[in-house]
């Protein structure tokens, strides 16, 4: 089994186009990864450090409510809170139409789903519902510029981001012998520790106990993050003295970040970390039943390179098992609504056009019925793997509704159904779903039915 | 029998039944019994010591100096040694009337690691923990498997949330409350030619066709429920119509008709920072649930077995932040007319620093499933040694804790 560009958009980009040539080989995928971000630069999304409002933006305008309260001008104070909150919500459905002109429009897609991938494998929730509009420009910073760079960079981006410090409550956590601890009676929050351990690096099998658990988390106090400069140490929560994680003890001299950036770096190439994330890889892209010896290769080739992500992703495009003509996966919901936007192929100022009624309408509301409430996960563990978790009668109620109704929405004028089927399946389209495209009694049913064909749902 | 025969024979009958083209959409005679069970599935682990706070027991105060219990949180005393939590005030009532009840100082086997996402998947599949590899199942479809000749409407997985308690071979429905399907019959037949070789697909667009077409024809159902509420004094204190009022109502529609079990999550436990604030939503949903199916069920409430479950409780002493932290030991929530409220049940092991799991938790003196087996025996008249064999592997359900009236 060898390389097929058709099996390349579809199982490791976002599904055919009509008018974007798939690639033409493994290597052409991998160069174009470690080339240039050409999409994310012609769609841009502002970093967490760009974006209006930003945290300080927020907290500076409710504080302002406060203040006029005692002090007057509270109308004035309120309307440009509210203000700032309308642009927090716009701000949501602009990134959404940037995001799906890059993945409509790409050469490079197999970077799109990386990305996705590891925004997914270090998830974060917004801790409030005013600032949902930060998950894309998180993971604009802390995510998207290491896909194709050594997973420890990843990681230290990741785990230490404002947001991933909020969500596990890592902010609250002081060492029980540090100063604030002393003065403000609070001790030790162990929720980002344990999710490193168990979810980012060895994975919930690998080879850790409680102590390490408890160690690594009494390490990381002093990790917090504020509104104004984003992350930063404060050694006042720091524990005082060394700690010791999987046998090798960090600090000791005066407290520092240092010492937490070196566990990271540590945990990053440990062999239980390799192990998780070569499976974890393989069970996203190709499927449920993992060839142990690929993922060996895999993380052998990582652990020989010091963590590069590159030698993952080389290892798995270059197994067999990664061109195997069977399906063994679903699109998730939103990977479903990207590649079907693909295939219909809209002009991409129109997906730019696209009004925050229209993002809701088309995306939004549509993923959460199909089970996938969009950049919010119920935990840090992410979205499911398993088709069953996603292909259930619901799940299946909102994609055939999607299939059937969105698409004349997006574009002016239908294209021939029996055409369609060729965007959108290439040469994989089965028999069955040729004869449904062209036995529609509408061109809308028609255009529906290929999309919601368990051939287009699939991976 | 065997446990192997058992589940194979029940295995056969739940492909079959699933397979089978679904085309009544009113569902014939359903199940063999008519108590409904309700399981709620409390995700992010409650904390059993402040939702039913031991106020009685002397070392409970000094373990958490800012998270007040008894009087000094104005919680309600139930018993002179346990309190309810004040945002759980809307079921004192009920549990006046003997309709709502607890039992403390239970968990799953699930012992140590303190993981969510393991906790829950090992108290939905009913396991005594993940070492055989597989999550195939949850003990309520384990419970379908065992019964021969079930509709799939009798079992109702309701909300966005994949519910693993009812996933399984036996047939059960899954549904949002805001789904909705509207499509020719030209298409559908199309569907049915796009998904034919696929049996996932095929299957679950045939089950979404069916419920949408079901719930159109019970428009009226839906009304009467909306009726029904509206005329419930136990309405006023429903603070919020959010999505889990919906999926109440929705279960009390199916419940009053053929549906004889359904099961959905209430999230937000988590309560790792400023317990008093996170509690507040949570109990607010739960409390809000309850509230909504007893109105939404009207006499049917009588006959309903309510089971509240999560995945471990938390840690005995209050963190550095206003909160818990993950722990062991915690407490099963018990509601409805068929169950024998108005008491806290349980073996309380104490709380001092030597009766404490591990030096930090409450200590479980119960397997919880020993109580949802307790019921699910009453309401189905299943067997123990097909409970302890098929339906909770390794289970020893002990006495009878006759929790059902």
């Amino acid at each position: 089994m060898t390389f097929d560009p058709t099996l390349a958009e579809i199982r490791f980009g976002n599904g055919l186009s009509p008018v974007v040539a798939a690639p033409v080989s493994v290597d052409a995928m991998l160069s174009a990864l470690e080339g240039p971000d050409r999409f994310g630069a012609a769609f841009p999304i502002p970093t967490y450090a760009e974006v209006y409002p930003s945290p300080l933006d927020i907290r500076n305008a409710s504080r302002a409510v406060n203040q006029a309260l005692e002090n007057g001008g509270l109308e004035e104070a309120e309307a440009a809170r509210d203000e700032m909150r309308a642009a927090a919500r716009e701000a949501v459905g602009t990134f959404i139409a940037r995001q799906m002109a890059r993945d409509v429009t790409t050469t490079d897609a197999f970077r799109e789903r990386l990305v996705r991938f590891w925004a997914d494998h270090f998830s974060v929730r917004p801790v409030s519902g005013g600032i949902r509009h930060l998950v894309s420009p998180h993971i604009e910073a802390f995510v998207r510029p290491y896909v194709a760079g050594s997973f420890a960079d990843l990681l230290v981006a990741a785990a230490t981001s404002p947001m991933m410090i909020y969500f596990l409550d890592q902010h609250q956590s002081m060492g029980p012998n540090s100063q604030a601890a002393q003065r403000r009676d609070r001790g030790l929050n162990e929720n980002l520790a344990r999710e490193l351990l168990e979810l980012h690096t060895l994975g919930v099998g690998g080879d850790y106990r409680q102590t390490d658990v408890r160690e690594l988390a009494e390490l990381l106090t002093g990790l917090t993050a504020n509104a104004q400069r984003g992350t930063q140490f404060r050694r006042q929560q720091a524990e005082p003295g060394a700690e010791t994680v999987l046998g090798v003890t960090y600090g000791g001299d005066e407290e520092s970040i240092d010492h937490i950036i070196a566990v990271l770096r540590d945990l990053a190439v440990h062999p239980d970390t390799a192990r998780h994330l070569a499976t974890k890889l393989y069970v996203h892209f190709v499927g449920p039943d993992v060839a142990e010896d690929v993922v060996a290769r895999m993380a052998a080739a990582y652990l020989a390179t010091d963590g590069s992500l590159m030698a993952l992703y080389d290892g798995l495009l270059g197994s067999d098992e990664a061109w195997d003509p069977q399906l063994h996966k679903v699109k998730q919901p939103y990977d479903f609504i990207a590649s079907s936007m693909r295939a219909l192929a809209p002009p991409t100022e129109d997906i730019l056009a696209a009004t925050l009624q229209d993002v809701r309408r088309l995306v939004q509301r549509p993923l959460a019925v199909m089970g996938q409430t969009w950049q919010s996960p119920l935990g840090p563990d992410g979205w499911p793997e398993e088709a069953e978790d996603w292909i259930t009668p619901q799940g299946m109620a909102g994609r055939i509704t999607w299939a059937m109704q969105a698409p004349k929405e997006i574009i002016h004028r239908l294209p021939d159904p029996r055409e369609f089927v060729g965007h959108a399946l290439g040469d994989r389209a089965p028999d069955a779903v040729v004869f449904a495209a062209g036995a529609a009694e509408t061109i809308s049913d028609g255009i529906g039915v290929v999309l919601a064909s368990a051939a287009f749902q699939r991976r | 029998m065997e446990r192997r025969s058992f589940l194979k024979n029940g295995l056969m009958l739940g492909c079959s039944a699933a397979a089978a083209p679904l085309v009544t959409p009113v569902a014939m005679a359903a199940a063999p019994w008519d108590t409904r069970l309700v399981v709620i599935i409390l995700r992010g682990a409650m904390d059993g010591l402040d939702v039913i706070q031991p106020y009685g027991d002397r070392d409970m105060a000094a373990l958490r100096p800012n998270l007040p219990v008894g009087e000094a949180g104005q919680a309600l005393d139930l018993d002179g040694f346990y309190a309810l939590h004040p945002h759980f005030a809307a079921l004192k009532p009920l549990y006046d009337a003997g309709e709502f009840g607890a039992v403390h100082a239970v968990s799953t086997p699930y012992r140590d690691k303190r993981s969510h996402f393991d906790g829950q998947d090992i108290l939905e599949a009913g396991l005594p923990d993940l070492t055989g590899g597989g999550l195939r199942d949850g003990w309520l479809n384990r419970m379908l498997q065992v019964m021969p000749g079930l509709e799939a409407d009798v079992a109702y997985a309701i909300g966005r949330e994949q519910m693993l308690v009812l996933t399984g071979d036996a047939p059960a429905q899954r549904w949002s409350p805001d789904a909705n399907l509207n499509i020719s019959p030209n298409a559908r037949a199309l569907l049915n030619v796009v998904h034919h070789d696929d049996p996932l697909f095929r299957d679950a667009s045939a089950e979404a066709i069916e419920i949408a077409e079901q719930i159109a024809m019970g428009e009226a159902e839906a009304e009467e429920t909306a009726d029904m509420m509206a005329a419930s004094p136990m309405m006023e204190a429903v603070r919020s119509n959010g999505e889990h009022v919906r999926i109440a109502e929705f279960a009390a529609t199916r419940l009053r008709a053929d549906t004889r079990i359904a099961s959905f999550s209430i999230n937000g436990w988590d309560t790792h920072a400023r317990q008093a604030n996170a509690m507040r939503r949570a109990a607010g949903a739960l409390t809000d649930t309850i509230l909504t199916l007893k109105a939404g069920l009207g006499p049917v409430w009588e006959k309903t077995a309510i089971l509240c479950m999560t995945e471990f409780g938390r840690t005995a002493r209050e963190n550095g932040s206003t909160g818990t932290d993950h722990g062991t030991g915690g407490a099963l929530l018990y509601a409805g007319g068929a169950l024998r409220g108005g008491q806290v049940k349980g073996s309380w092991p104490g709380l001092g620093d030597a009766d404490l799991y591990d030096g930090r938790d409450l200590m479980p003196t119960r397997d919880v499933r020993a109580y949802a087996a307790w019921v699910m025996r009453g309401v189905t008249g299943l067997d123990a040694t097909t409970l302890e064999q098929a339906v909770f592997p390794g289970l020893d359900m002990g006495s009878d804790p006759s929790i059902l009236l």
